[in-house]
């Protein structure tokens, strides 16, 4: 038994951790190895309760699945071989807790963080896109929150020049105390100049650049990214206690970091690299050392502060933003720091590269930490966190959506095509969207509202890359397992839909406390669905974050996977545009169709309802449906597509006509109940538009992959989406639905 | 060799000086990349001030760069009718250098706003729209936070009676702009500043038109046709 005066359990380390530590150091630790300890043990750096779970990404990894694969899990993003010498690196992480106590600079520095690392692996970052989660849309706190996050992701991705290509937002009163802000950054790089966290070479000098050091975000991973919310979180006395442990960014310095690692890597002067995040300068120093081959020596005395008076182990801790860590060779430091200089940017060396297997820091004269680097970076502990599926699972699953009273007539199906357009859940994003830059670098070629975001890789070649990121967490919550799938299937189908081929995904899996059974169960489940979906649709899992702990009280989010999937085009000129297609063009409905609703958006939006069963899982037919998207935009044979997902055929013809300008004339099938047909949320389906001179071969395409069509109809002059037998919409009262619903909740009066 | 070189300015926080470069040559001029730090144009015949936060629009918008070594020799080589672009930052920079009146605040909405924006051209007495014919229409981008145009009634008078308004927000207004003001000229024409962006219209793949192309060749016009003494 521990007998200790060390504030071990404060610093949020468990009796037997702390034993642990005793253990490996033969002593007791000193006070900056114990906050060493106690931030690279945290559940947001050493992943220790999803560790025995997340393997099965890599076991159910196939061989063939690895083929482009240049760097995958545990790297700070994974990187994948596009062709003609480049490679593609993408990640997506939460900033959900700081997002909710302070939402601008929660959310801004969660952009400056995902860039960071995208950087650090040698790329140069050219998109963001973003995954949203609010309280209920009429909220009051929703109003505080969700302006705030909007701006803080415009203001610093504006500023840093990424344009921001996509992303999603959705509402449920489970996010109410726990938003979630995930953001996603895709970056470009030559095959050759990729780069890694990796200590290497004893002499080499380790040099820290960018930022000052000061007392912002001390504690932040241990304390915010660890623990949850109380329920009274609303107690403006909880936000006090917690405000400091907040970042505050600065988009401009990160920025001139941007430029300035990219000419570092330009003129070959890095050997290893590292940002600065979570656990500051500890995480940065112990992972670089933990994955080279020798020890570390750093002087703490060298780091720039800009705060007199920090301990040791606030200077290793804090996580003060816009920091880099590089290993340079000795020759190589006079030029390394004139680039640095040049950008006007902060470089100091503050250690070096050792024989040995030590990481070694000392401070004024003493020595501080002296501990293996692994024992911080890769031996933390390892939990097998109970898992039981709850009983109440049952009870949901029981609860189906068939006794739910549909719309009785014809105008009720009409009158209910406005009503969801309008809803919270599926209106435009504009009022979001348009507080970001989607232009910036020139290689936009679609961005929001389409389906995925497709830029240009470089203006010197056609080739680009696709990237969707989706997740309906009520599907989820019905299934963890299947709602995981769907997540992925949306979308890979999302990407599809654009012309891209998907090669590659990423998730950000955001759940309960991991000492929740039940929320062990749904995060288990989560991951087997994903990763034996990625199996069988044969592209890889290339890296990913876990955010635990998202709950109010006892109370946790609803299960959250959000999966981001990675598509090449190889010339962008043949994309695929979101919409309805030109006049006169057809209108096909590819997929099939059926009574469910489980988990819909309209049980949830007319009727407040949760239960039953999500939309059948067809993971073979949303590789049809990719590969004849493919091969449809590979020889110009489609003039536009649109994915079908919440909301069903109604939505995606709403949003096709918005977004095309153009009306549509429409006949639903006659075997389907029109209730059914416009709102069933069955999932492998799209939306074509097809010229009549290509309509042979489209068909062709779809039968031989055996895909089902319905020639809905016709792109017609009218400003009218006219869906028989029901009476003509109005594309302005369409649009008005369809745009007033976020201007008039979140715009200042 | 008649071939026309722009500068196109990079200071810390340039954000869109990949947009204008690429821009230049679309309109078939070579661009020439410009240091913030650099005492001299290198020669160029015209000079590009883009879009971007330079230095993190600390203080106010453009009121840093404004002070940049770059823009000493922008000033004299305006003085001697180099015709001179400022796009969105380089609008905001040109202001605070003085070499164009009034000031870009807060947008009256008070978020950063990007959408497809129509234009009324007014005029195609300046070096950057002498292509296109008054009166014209055109779709650009437009992105910022501080893109309303602010000036006191006497300098918007003499703006309005001497033709120097060059481009004109058609529609709504978006950002509250006095007179709708979008961009406007210097008194001998051949310095423009505007918010939109027209280096981002310059191919409909990657913008909402290729409106903004006519900007940069008009300059490349002016500077082939004119004499080089």
């Amino acid at each position: 038994m521990v007998t200790t005066q060390q504030p071990y359990r404060e610093l949020g380390l468990a009796d037997d951790e702390y034993a642990r530590i005793l253990d490996i150091l033969g002593r007791a630790p000193t006070a900056a190895e114990l906050a060493v300890y106690s931030v690279m043990w945290s559940e947001h750096c050493s992943y220790k309760s999803s560790k025995v779970h997340l393997r099965y990404f890599g076991e159910t990894t196939t061989e063939a699945m690895r083929q482009r694969m240049l760097a995958g899990i545990g790297n700070n993003a994974g990187v994948v071989e596009v062709g003609e010498g480049w490679a593609v690196t993408f990640k997506i992480e939460s900033h959900n807790h700081p997002s909710y106590v302070e939402p601008y600079q929660g959310a801004a520095t969660g952009v400056g963080g995902i860039v960071r690392d995208i950087l650090a692996m040698g790329a140069r970052p050219i998109a963001v896109t973003d995954s949203l989660r609010f309280g209920p849309a009429g909220a009051p706190d929703t109003a505080r929150v969700l302006p705030g996050v909007v701006a803080g992701i415009g203001g610093y991705g504006n500023c840093l020049g990424l344009p921001n290509i996509g992303g999603e937002i959705a509402f449920d009163p489970s996010y109410a105390g726990n938003p979630l802000v995930n953001a996603l950054c895709v970056g470009v790089l030559r095959v050759r100049d990729l780069q890694l966290a990796r200590a290497s070479g004893a002499g080499n000098k380790i040099v820290l650049f960018g930022a000052r050091t000061g007392r912002d975000g001390i504690g932040g991973v241990s304390v915010l990214a660890s623990e949850s919310f109380t329920a009274n979180s609303g107690d403006p006395g909880v936000g006090r206690r917690k405000l400091p442990s907040v970042q505050v960014g600065d988009p401009f310095a990160e920025k001139v970091l941007i430029e300035c690692c990219l000419e570092l890597y330009d003129a070959g002067l890095v050997v290893g690299i590292q940002d600065l995040g979570g656990a500051g300068l500890a995480c940065a120093t112990s992972e670089l050392a933990s994955a080279g081959d020798g020890g570390m020596q750093v002087n703490l005395d060298a780091v720039p502060l800009r705060a007199s008076g920090m301990a040791p182990a606030e200077i290793l801790c804090s996580e003060s933003q816009e920091r880099m860590c590089a290993v340079v060779r000795p020759s190589d430091v006079d030029r390394f720091m004139a680039v640095c200089a040049k950008w006007e940017v902060t470089a100091t060396v503050i250690g070096e590269v050792t024989n040995g297997d030590r990481l070694v820091i000392r401070y004024r004269g003493d020595t501080v930490v002296d501990a293996p680097p692994r024992s911080m970076a890769d031996e933390g502990p390892v939990y097998h966190r109970p898992v039981r599926r709850p009983a109440s699972q049952d009870t949901l699953q029981a609860a189906t959506p068939d006794r739910l009273a549909r719309p009785a007539t014809l105008d009720d199906v009409r009158d209910t095509v406005l009503r969801m357009a309008a809803s919270p859940g599926l209106c435009s994003r504009a009022w979001v969207t348009d507080q970001y830059d989607r232009y910036v670098r020139g290689a936009t070629v679609l961005a929001q509202p389409g389906d995925a975001g497709v830029v240009r890789i470089d203006d010197t070649i056609q080739r680009g890359v696709a990237v969707a990121t989706d997740c309906n967490a009520r599907y989820c919550a019905l299934d963890p397992y299947a709602g995981t799938q769907l997540a992925l299937a949306e979308a890979y189908r999302n990407v599809s839909v654009t012309g891209a081929t998907p090669v590659a995904v990423t998730n950000c899996l955001n759940f309960g406390a991991p000492t929740d059974p039940g929320v062990m169960w749904q995060f288990a489940q989560a991951v087997r669905g994903l990763a034996d979906g990625c199996a069988q649709l044969g592209i890889p899992v290339t890296g990913g974050n876990v955010s635990f702990y998202n709950q109010t009280g006892d109370t946790a989010i609803l299960p959250t996977p959000v999966v981001g999937v990675l598509g090449v085009i190889d010339d962008v000129r043949r994309r695929i545009p979101t919409g309805l297609g030109s006049l006169g063009d057809e209108i096909w409905l590819l997929g099939d169709t059926r009574d469910e609703f489980g988990g819909s958006e309209w049980a949830h939006e007319v009727h407040g309802h949760l239960g039953g069963r999500p939309p059948a899982v067809d993971l073979a037919r949303e590789q049809a449906l990719g590969e004849i998207l493919a091969a449809a935009a590979r020889d110009n044979l489609v003039s536009a597509a649109h994915d079908l997902s919440d909301g069903g055929l109604a939505q995606a013809l709403v949003e096709a006509c918005l977004l095309s300008h153009h009306g549509a004339q429409i006949t639903l099938p006659a075997d389907l109940d029109p209730f059914v047909a416009l709102f069933s949320e069955s999932s492998s389906r799209t939306l074509l538009g097809v010229s009549g001179a290509h309509a042979p071969r489209v068909a062709q395409l779809c039968s031989a992959h055996g895909v089902p069509v319905a020639r809905l109809g016709q792109v017609h002059a009218e400003p009218t989406l006219h869906i028989v037998p029901l009476a003509p919409l109005t594309l302005s009262e369409l649009r008005t639905a369809w745009e007033s619903t976020l201007p008039a909740l979140f715009d200042t009066p | 060799m008649n071939t026309c070189r722009i500068g196109v300015i990079t200071f810390p926080g340039t954000l869109d000086d990949v947009d204008a470069a690429r821009a230049v040559r679309h309109a078939g001029a070579e661009p020439v990349g410009l240091w913030h730090a650099d005492e001299d144009l290198r020669g160029v015949d015209a000079v590009i001030v883009p879009g971007g936060f330079s230095y993190g629009d600390y203080l106010r918008a453009g009121a840093i760069a404004a002070h940049q070594p770059v823009l000493r020799a922008v000033r004299d080589a305006a003085a001697r009718g180099m015709p001179v672009l400022g796009i969105c930052n380089g609008f905001q920079i040109l202001c605070e250098a003085g070499l164009l009146p009034g000031a870009l605040v807060r947008n009256a909405g008070l978020h950063f706003l990007c959408r497809d924006q129509r234009l009324r051209v007014e005029t195609s007495a300046t070096a950057w729209t002498a292509r296109y014919a008054a009166g014209a229409e055109i779709v650009v981008p437009l992105k910022s936070i501080e893109g309303r145009y602010v000036a006191d009634a006497a300098t918007l008078a003499t703006l309005e009676g001497d033709g120097r308004v060059v481009f004109r927000y058609a529609g709504a207004s978006p950002n509250g702009a006095l007179h709708d003001i979008a961009g406007i000229a210097s008194a001998d024409g051949r310095v423009v500043g505007l918010m939109p962006h027209p280096e981002h219209a310059i191919d409909p793949l990657t913008g909402p038109s290729s409106d903004g192309l006519d900007l940069f060749r008009s300059a490349v016009d002016v500077v082939l046709g004119s004499v080089r003494a």
